[in-house]
């Protein structure tokens, strides 16, 4: 076994609804190519290929999330998971359905990290949270805070292009649970990043928890879900397929993905 | 804080299908106010980390229009022979710092989208705050250029020399210094407006452009270089031939580079079509460019 798993103490759950998901279905058209391009298009204009192709990335998805809930996503490499994340913090609209979501929500997805790397670590904090909508009053506020968490030193006034990934996911990660979220949506944020840091991040969503944030967690690592929530969704192609105890769940999924209970598997965070 | 004040405190989003592609644009334009802070600090952060590096720094916001200027100056006597006075050079700068302001929108507006990268993956905001903020960045490196023309105008009206072309033939004369500073050339300034409207509908159509077709990019110098051409800078509008006239109907920068750059220059009222085409292609442009940026933008996060 290698480091301790992360774990996180839970209170009771409130009775109020923070998040809800009714009969949701995202499409999406995309390319095939990463780089789509002009000459590519005239290349398979030339073979009558089509260029986009569709996704239907969620169908027919309802469920219900309680304040002060760690929901867990699991499932398969593009089950959904992102999409989901992504529908409820309201980048992604819905193509069927309605999303309801009570309070603020903080992001964390795992390509999210910096977002100009000609900028230092300082503006593109000051930037991110612009954006996601806080005042530059409320941001002068938390930047100490936020630098201090990341824990990076001097490298903050440094253009982020000098980053090692590491540094990078740490601020990203205290931007992330500064923001005072209600709720906090995390996609593999936690994969990056040493013991330490780990052992700290567990923490500050431990303090969150007991203000009764609501998060939710995509982790391919079964042993971070079944410690660190409390209710438990799986995913499959697009469809809810389970919802409970995060633990039958995984059980559950385990067993239909035919995969071994191999501590690889369940560590591997 | 007590239970309630914090439950009335949090805020309710419901998001639905857009109706038609788009998203409630009164909602989409409120949030987009709310957020401009954003915008401003980007292209301040991109402004100071362009010239962070260079041995110039800031002064590079003068230095460029200034060396710009005497490329194509240099250029433009050559190939007519040097007979060119005062009056021309004046139009020549103000048609180029405008032409380079519109062709600057385009350019970063167009790297704005795909250069967000993770932050539009990662955060629900309007995004047509990235390419107004590249239409912040290039307006500010615009005004610098001014101080520039200013500078030569005031020479040309007040010490410059006052020089005559006179025809071999018929001995007639013409002034080739007629810069003054007159009333009109306020008229400059809602003409600029047009110009800096029609740029920010073409920097929000650039950015959804280059999101489908990640070549747009590296066309955009050439395709900018024949436009400059096509256009009243390097020449006088009435220099053109009848048939190319005819052509310049579907050029937006004849009526928009010709009401600015004869207020400005001339210090001459343009006549009322020019005014009302030049408006005609601003709002075109606004509207075209900004709503097909919207319809488009949610598909952003899964394209880039």
């Amino acid at each position: 076994m290698g480091e301790p798993i992360p774990q996180i103490a839970h209170r009771a759950i409130s009775n109020e609804v923070a998040i809800t998901v009714a009969d949701l279905d995202v499409t999406y058209r995309t390319t095939i190519e990463k780089r789509p391009t002009l000459k590519q298009a005239i290349v398979r204009l030339g073979r009558g290929k089509r260029s986009v192709r569709t996704v239907e990335a969620l169908k027919d998805v309802s469920f219900e999330v309680n304040r002060g809930t760690v929901l867990g996503i699991i499932g398969h490499n593009g089950a959904g998971k992102s999409t989901l994340m992504r529908t409820v913090a309201g980048i992604v609209p819905p193509t069927r359905g309605k999303v309801e979501v009570v309070g603020r929500t903080s992001t964390l997805l795992s390509l999210g990290v910096g977002f100009n790397r000609q900028l230092t670590g300082r503006e593109n904090v000051i930037l991110g949270g612009l954006a996601a909508g806080l005042t530059k009053d409320e941001l002068e506020d938390r930047y100490e805070r936020i630098a201090e968490f990341a824990d990076i030193g001097d490298f903050i006034e440094m253009p982020m292009r000098s980053y090692s990934s590491g540094m990078a996911a740490r601020l990203a990660f205290s931007v992330a649970v500064h923001l005072d979220p209600d709720i906090l949506l995390i996609d593999e944020a936690l994969s990056t990043g040493d013991a330490v840091f780990k052992e700290k991040a567990t923490e500050r969503m431990q303090e969150l928890v007991n203000n009764s944030s609501t998060m939710l967690l995509i982790s391919h690592a079964l042993r971070t879900i079944i410690n660190m929530s409390t209710d438990c969704i799986w995913l499959d192609h697009g469809k809810l397929m389970m919802r409970g105890n995060p633990e039958e769940v995984v059980d559950a999924y385990t067993e239909y993905m035919h995969v071994k209970k191999t501590s690889a598997v369940f560590n591997d965070m | 804080m007590s239970e309630l004040a914090q439950r009335k405190a949090r805020p309710v989003h419901v998001f639905l299908p857009h109706r038609a592609g788009l998203p409630r644009l009164s909602t989409y334009f409120v949030t987009l106010w709310r957020r401009r802070h954003f915008a401003i600090e980007l292209s301040r952060a991109s402004m100071r980390a362009a010239h962070t590096n260079t041995f110039f720094g800031q002064f590079w916001l003068v230095i460029s229009p200034a060396l710009n200027a005497a490329v194509y100056f240099l250029l433009v006597n050559i190939i007519r022979g040097g007979n060119s006075g005062p009056d021309f050079f004046i139009h020549l700068l103000a048609g180029l710092f405008a032409f380079n302001f519109i062709s600057a929108t385009m350019t970063a507006g167009a790297d704005s989208v795909v250069r967000g990268g993770s932050l539009v993956l990662n955060t629900a905001f309007p995004l047509l705050l990235l390419p107004w903020s590249s239409l912040r960045t290039a307006f500010f490196r615009f005004l610098p250029s001014l101080l520039i023309l200013l500078a030569f105008f005031a020479y040309f009206d007040w010490i410059g020399p006052h020089p005559m072309a006179c025809d071999q033939v018929t001995g007639e004369c013409v002034a080739l210094n007629t810069v003054h500073f007159s009333v009109v050339q306020l008229m400059a300034i809602p003409a600029f407006a047009l110009i800096f409207v029609f740029a920010a509908g073409l920097g929000a159509l650039m950015a959804t452009v280059q999101v489908y077709f990640r070549d747009t990019s590296q066309f955009l110098p050439y395709a900018t270089r024949i436009w400059l051409y096509l256009s009243p800078v390097l020449y006088f509008a009435d220099q053109l031939q009848p048939w190319m006239l005819k052509v310049e109907l579907f050029n937006p920068l004849y009526p928009l580079l010709g009401v600015w750059t004869d207020t400005l220059a001339r210090g001459v009222m343009p006549p009322l079509t020019w005014w009302l085409g030049a408006t005609a292609w601003a709002l075109g442009s606004l509207l075209i460019g900004t709503l097909y940026f919207i319809s488009r933008e949610r598909e952003f996060a899964v394209r880039i």
